[in-house]
């Protein structure tokens, strides 16, 4: 199932740890963000890094953080943010969390 | 990556004996990368000739490329503007192939300063900006540009204002993105090539800014 | 768990902004895998390439350049697809060096 999602939603980012290849990285894992823009839809680079087709696709979301909800001894201004591009399938609203 | 080049001789200086091939043990890396083309080429995976173009090809790729789109868009707002739509289309109006891979260009302004990296691996725009230096690939910079991205900057001798949002992108999927410096004040006389040598590769990683 | 590769947020030192001209050999190696990887050929994908990266261990990224990773990996995907053999690459391999051993020799 892929969870749609709009510009200006906010998510949070599964504290997951599944062993094998993923390109969600570490310091983002239970982080809370807003989707800045949608990426487009990419084979999952979860199957495609074992040799299958990467199939069906996945929404490539691009996800912004603030520095200091990332890093709570961030020390530079407030506005600082990051941006991480994560598929589908490791963000949920933060609604449903609730 | 200085702690692993392994490859046997520092860089950095130049070695007109070459010693790494003369006096060495080859190397088990460098032995493996030639067997392995020889036996692709000889199962016509591809032709030694593609081999060689697409080595010519990396050759010919350099920040210089990047550089013409940027003095481009500082020229032309209608391209600017295509540019941060479709980057890999807007190269092509240049004669440049940025090819497959997405390329999304990241506009500083005012307001915003923006960098890139790529923490889990080394993604990078190769084709406007040819490969990437050795410090974007390594430990020290994919550690800390994303938790204390002023400090990393001010190692470059950049230093972003407090009043100015400091955005870092983390290529970690399927976009590679390039960072469009601000063009600097009183450059309004200068044509795009003269624009385009005042744009080096770390404006557009975002470790520096363009000065006139 | 945290793995190795996976490295943004951790302690590092400055970055060292010494930079080396790249070695026929890289040059090599990158187009080996652009070839790879090439749509036409889809021999093996940039996601397989950063797997096998990965399970070099913790020890790749200290021990080993960038295009030594590369190339171990790249040469690991081969071998696990049938592509190459691994005796068929050793005795390669071993030709190569004794090529190469006799032109510097001569």
């Amino acid at each position: 199932m892929s969870r749609v999602f709009e510009p200006g939603d906010r998510v949070r980012v599964r504290k997951a740890f599944p062993p094998g290849h993923v390109r969600t990285p570490f310091y983002v894992r239970g982080r809370e963000g807003v989707v800045e823009s949608v990426a487009g839809r990419f084979g999952d680079p979860e199957e495609l890094a074992y040799g299958r087709d990467g199939l069906p696709k996945k929404t490539l979301y691009r996800v912004r953080f603030r520095q200091a909800e990332l890093w709570p001894d961030y020390t530079g201004p407030a506005a600082d943010s990051l941006v991480v591009d994560l598929y589908d399938h490791w963000l949920d609203g933060l609604e449903q969390q609730a | 990556m200085s702690a692993g080049h392994s490859h046997h001789h520092p860089h950095g200086h130049p070695h007109p004996k070459q010693p790494d091939i003369e006096d060495q043990p080859f190397e088990y890396y460098q032995v493996m990368a030639e067997a392995v083309g020889e036996l692709l080429i000889e199962k016509g995976v591809f032709s030694a000739a593609e081999l060689r173009k697409t080595i010519e090809s990396i050759d010919t790729r350099s920040p210089a490329d990047g550089a013409r789109v940027v003095a481009r868009a500082w020229a032309d707002p209608a391209f600017k503007a295509r540019l941060l739509e479709d980057a890999n289309a807007a190269a092509g109006e240049l004669g440049i192939d940025a090819g497959a891979i997405p390329i999304r260009v990241v506009e500083n302004t005012a307001g915003v300063h923006n960098v890139i990296c790529c923490t889990l691996c080394s993604c990078y725009p190769r084709l406007l900006l040819g490969l990437p230096p050795d410090w974007y690939k390594a430990r020290a910079f994919r550690s800390r540009v994303v938790r204390e991205p002023r400090a990393v900057l001010a190692e470059f001798g950049t230093i972003i204002p407090d009043d100015v949002e400091v955005r870092v992108h983390d290529s970690t999927a399927d976009l590679r993105y390039m960072v469009l410096p601000c063009r600097p004040e009183g450059t309004d006389a200068l044509g795009e090539p003269e624009l385009a040598a005042l744009v080096t590769r770390d404006c557009m990683i975002g470790t520096a800014v363009p000065e006139a | 768990m945290q793995r190795h590769h996976d490295m943004g947020g951790l302690e590092a030192g400055p970055v060292e902004r010494a930079e080396h001209d790249h070695a026929p050999w890289e040059k090599r190696v990158d187009a080996i895998l652009r070839l790879l990887t090439d749509k036409s050929r889809r021999v093996m994908t940039v996601d397989e390439l950063r797997r096998n990266i990965e399970e070099l261990g913790p020890g790749a990224y200290d021990e080993m350049s960038y295009y030594q990773r590369w190339m171990a990996s790249i040469g690991n995907n081969l071998l696990e697809k049938g592509v190459i053999g691994v005796d068929e690459l050793g005795r390669r391999m071993a030709e190569v060096e004794a090529r190469w051993q006799a032109a510097r020799g001569a």
